[in-house]
């Protein structure tokens, strides 16, 4: 038994090309089944009681009721749990099931399995909890306090990074200082978290999924459900996005453990309000820097303090802060820094993965620094941060030194150079106003910004990380015609990485038909679909598996044709060293199958040095830049953002298509963190879970974004090129605060702004 | 209780529906029309947008039992036979499609802007799509997808 699953089509293109994506028809036509479409006969729905409490002690449970409700089949609590009660990408610190405390508003106590959905949910209102309820910690400040009760055995300090680069006594001729406040995001990506959990009726399972990261999730689910591996198997469903949504396991564990324990397939798919306690957010924080500059204009050093609400469980948040450490200058030359990066638990929703991570929350406080620092200095911005941009050798404050293209200085000068939009229109429609057909202003105290922003990251994975993906290719002759079949278990989240694959394997191997392969977990790991590492990674991958088939062709044709040196496959035929066409690749392969399994690594990476945070910890850089053109209400503190430029330099664009949409789609979260979208947490509750209260930028808000895209060529990654992804996540919203302070002059620390940050 | 009513100009009847299901629910579960998306049921997103009656209407903000004896149309009835209908193509072309999960809410509105404003201008256009929400594309995509398929129809 198992559900219907997205097509397996085929699709041609190479590397370089536009490429119509091949999944685009079947999800046009509304017939691509997302993780919450599936369904098969004698299908379960799962539901989850959640604690009302951001800090209690669970008494008693009594699921009495719940159980006797209509069309109830299973009740289940912790002491359901067969495996170890603990789960966590980097510290397995969070319960399947909550067992003696409830450390989260929303966190999981019972599950309830029904025939109906609607049953479900109504069993599980019946599930009786006790709680004893304790006073939340919500402060990640108060939470570093000597006195704060401990939420998890080892303290409430979830990592800190200290970074000591240079001479720690610097100082300089001019100094300004900030303080700067980032509001908690949500990667609301539009699918909700679901699945199918199927019993295998030997005790195993197979689970059908939206994630990131098949193999973490088989990982940790085999170890909560106390099963081998190979009992827990994994197949990929349509994913409807992600953004780091989908790192952490959600309702995984809790779908597998209702079907092993009521012998049924069990859907389990989250409503949006349970989605917002159902994953975790973007950290918010507080950022504290001192910025010290020679009188041109030189970077001294930089020092800072960085504290993210990590929330109650860890999930990446020791990863993401040491993003934030890392990258905390931006991305210029400083050659002493004092930065101390510190996450710490607190019984706030918990944070982890989000597009940029890490780099999003310090690059509002650099750039926002960079043009106090212009101004005490009477520099024009961007020239500042020219004058100051990292360059190929330079050394950044972990003491790596960079190699590759670094254009940073280009990056500026690009966006600083495009001709900027038109002034405000009179009479102009009032979509184009601050406030929109709220008919709020027709130009009356509207005044116009423009601020510029440069960010950077990581791509793939840092610190030691054991960083791989895995690829298997298959060409053989379907109807005639070779047929190259690509299987890897990365996820297609939207990015177009079923399109890359076919890409690859189309040009590695000059076929016209590449199928690529549902994911799954009976191929190896691909690692996860984040950190922008999926086109360099599971790319590379595709790339080697192909070349191991492209050999075994040649050497097959050597054989066959009892021919020397020279032989290539070249438009499915074998060619000759004379460029004539010897025999078409059909006929030579004949019966015959090549099959080929690969693994591909990207360079090694080192772990920080825990008192310097000294190390060649990173494996690629990525560089963007964005100039925002903002026009203000003064009066209302209304925002309506013009026009968003950028340039980035992406290596070489695989599918340029795909890159614009990526530099678009980025832009758009950026601005969303800027100007609108915040989790509003009151003693730690969520006040604004839903679409309705949580904004999210609609094609109203969104600006035309205006693209130079760089084609510089990395000399290490496959095809030169560079992940995507995360950078325009990063320097579109510091570029739109910039503007809005040039538009108010008002020093708007915060994100979201909100319109009383800009009037009263 | 059972419903009946037209979908995609089938004759259909949605039996055993319980009285506090939505039109959305109905569609995917009692007719296996799972293309209407579930993402937020609150109307504000757009993703289960559907015709109901000639009219675009969320799905998830409709009782199931007010589609009793009306004509539905839905995403997966707006192409004739197996191929795509010109809003679908222009998507699918102007690379408007990322993970999708919003692309049949907005081609079901950009079939009814079209309908009603055959050469939208860019205004109209932002007008008519506010109820959508894209999470992935920015949207730039999608408009140039709505001028593609509103030029090819006029051509």
């Amino acid at each position: 038994m198992k559900p219907r699953l997205a097509e397996e089509t085929t699709s041609g293109g190479r590397v370089g090309d536009r490429v119509r994506r091949p999944d685009a028809v079947q999800k046009v036509r509304g017939d691509f089944p997302y993780s919450s479409d599936l369904q098969v006969d004698g299908m379960l729905w799962g539901a989850t009681v959640r604690s009302p409490h951001p800090y209690a002690r669970i008494e008693s449970i009594d699921t009495k009721a719940a159980k006797a409700a209509p069309g109830v089949k299973a009740v289940l609590t912790f002491e359901d749990v067969a495996g170890e009660n603990a789960y966590g990408l980097e510290i397995a610190d969070q319960p399947v099931l909550a067992s003696d405390v409830v450390r989260y508003w929303g966190e999981a106590v019972a599950l309830v399995a029904a025939e109906h959905p609607e049953q479900a949910r109504r069993a599980a209102d019946k599930v009786k909890v006790e709680y004893a309820v304790l006073k939340p910690v919500t402060d990640p400040e108060q939470a570093l306090l000597p006195k704060a009760p401990k939420l998890h055995p080892g303290g409430n300090v979830t990592r800190h990074i200290k970074i000591r680069h240079g001479d720690q006594n610097a100082t300089a001729e001019v100094v300004v200082t900030g303080d700067y406040e980032i509001g908690m995001q949500d990667q609301a990506p539009l699918g909700p978290e679901s699945g199918l959990a199927i019993p295998d009726g030997e005790g195993g399972v197979d689970l059908y999924i939206a994630t990131q990261w098949l193999h973490i999730d088989q990982k940790q689910l085999a170890h909560v459900l106390g099963l081998e591996p190979h009992e827990v198997r994994l197949t990929m469903a349509g994913i409807g996005g992600a953004f780091g949504a989908r790192e952490d396991l959600s309702m995984q564990a809790h779908a597998c453990m209702l079907a092993l324990k009521t012998g049924r397939p069990v859907k389990i798919s989250y409503s949006r309000p349970e989605s917002f306690v159902g994953h975790v957010h973007r950290h918010p924080g507080k950022l504290h820097y001192e910025h010290g500059a020679t009188k041109d204009g030189k970077l001294v050093y930089v020092k800072a303090r960085i504290v993210l609400d990590g929330g109650a469980y860890a999930s990446s948040s020791t990863a993401v802060i040491a993003n934030a450490s890392c990258f905390a200058v931006g991305p210029y030359q400083c050659p002493n820094a004092t930065i101390d990066g510190i996450v710490a638990y607190t019984n706030n929703p918990p944070c982890g993965a989000m597009r940029g991570f890490g780099s999003v929350q310090n690059c509002y406080a650099h750039e926002a620094q960079m043009d106090k620092l212009a101004a005490a200095l009477t520099m024009d911005p961007v020239a500042l941060r020219r004058h100051n941009s990292l360059e190929t050798g330079s050394a950044l404050i972990t003491g790596q030194v960079i190699d590759g293209p670094v254009p940073v200085a280009e990056l500026l000068r690009l966006v600083h150079e495009r001709p900027l939009p038109a002034p405000a229109a009179k009479n102009a429609d009032l979509t184009a106003m601050p406030g929109g057909v709220s008919n709020t202003t027709h130009g009356e105290s509207v005044k116009r910004g423009i601020g510029y922003a440069a960010g950077f990251k990581n791509i793939g994975y840092s610190e030691g990380f054991n960083d791989f993906s895995t690829a298997r290719v298959r060409l053989s002759v379907v109807d005639g015609k070779p047929r190259v079949e690509v299987h890897t278990a990365g996820a297609e989240v939207g990015q177009g990485l079923v399109t890359i694959q076919a890409q690859i394997a189309g040009t590695e191997l000059g076929v016209r038909d590449v199928m690529v392969l549902t994911a799954d977990t009976e191929v190896g790991s691909a690692g996860s679909s984040s950190a922008s590492r999926q086109t360099y990674i599971t790319g590379g991958a595709v790339k080697a598996a192909c070349e191991a088939v492209r050999e075994r062709v040649v050497a097959l044709a050597q054989s066959e044709l009892k021919s020397g040196e020279g032989l290539r496959l070249e438009d499915e035929n074998i060619v000759g060293a004379d460029g004539n066409v010897l025999v078409a690749l059909a006929t030579l392969l004949g019966e015959e199958v090549i099959d080929e399994l690969r693994v591909f690594r990207p360079r090694k990476t080192s772990p920080l040095d825990p008192d310097t945070g000294q190390a060649n910890a990173h494996m690629q850089f990525a560089f963007a830049a964005h100039r925002a053109v903002v026009d203000v209400d003064t009066e209302l503190g209304l925002v309506k953002v013009v026009e968003l430029a950028t340039a980035q330099d992406v290596g070489k664009a695989i599918n340029p298509q795909a890159v614009e949409g990526q530099l678009e789609g980025g832009a758009a979260q950026g601005l969303g963190l800027a100007v609108m979208e915040e989790i509003q947490v009151q003693d730690g509750v969520i006040k604004n879970p839903s679409f309705t209260d949580y904004l999210l930028p609609t094609i109203l808000d969104m600006p035309p974004v205006r693209m130079d895209i760089l084609e510089l060529g990395d000399p290490n990654s496959p095809y030169g090129l560079k992940g995507v992804g995360e950078p325009p996540t990063i320097s579109s919203g510091p570029a739109i605060l910039a503007a809005i302070r040039a538009a108010t002059g008002r020093p708007v620390t915060r994100v979201p702004v909100r319109p009383h940050d800009l009037v009263l | 209780m059972n419903v009946s009513c037209t979908v995609n100009g089938r004759a259909q009847v949605a039996e055993g529906v319980w009285e506090g299901e939505s039109l959305l629910y109905m569609l995917r579960e009692h007719l296996g029309l799972y293309g209407s998306k579930n993402a937020c049921e609150q109307g504000e997103c757009g993703s289960c947008s559907v015709y109901l009656g000639g009219t675009l209407v969320c799905a998830c903000l409709v009782l199931a039992g007010q589609a009793q004896g009306k004509e539905i149309i839905t995403v997966e009835g707006l192409a004739r036979g197996h191929g795509l209908h010109a809003v679908q193509d222009a998507f699918v072309e102007a690379g408007a499609v990322q993970c999708g999960f919003c692309t049949p809410g907005l081609v079901v509105a950009t079939h009814d802007l079209l309908q009603r404003i055959p050469s939208p201008s860019d205004a109209q256009i932002r007008e008519a799509l506010a109820g959508n929400i894209c999470r992935c594309t920015g949207y730039a995509k999608i408009i140039d997808a709505v001028n593609l398929a509103a030029g090819r129809s006029r051509s």
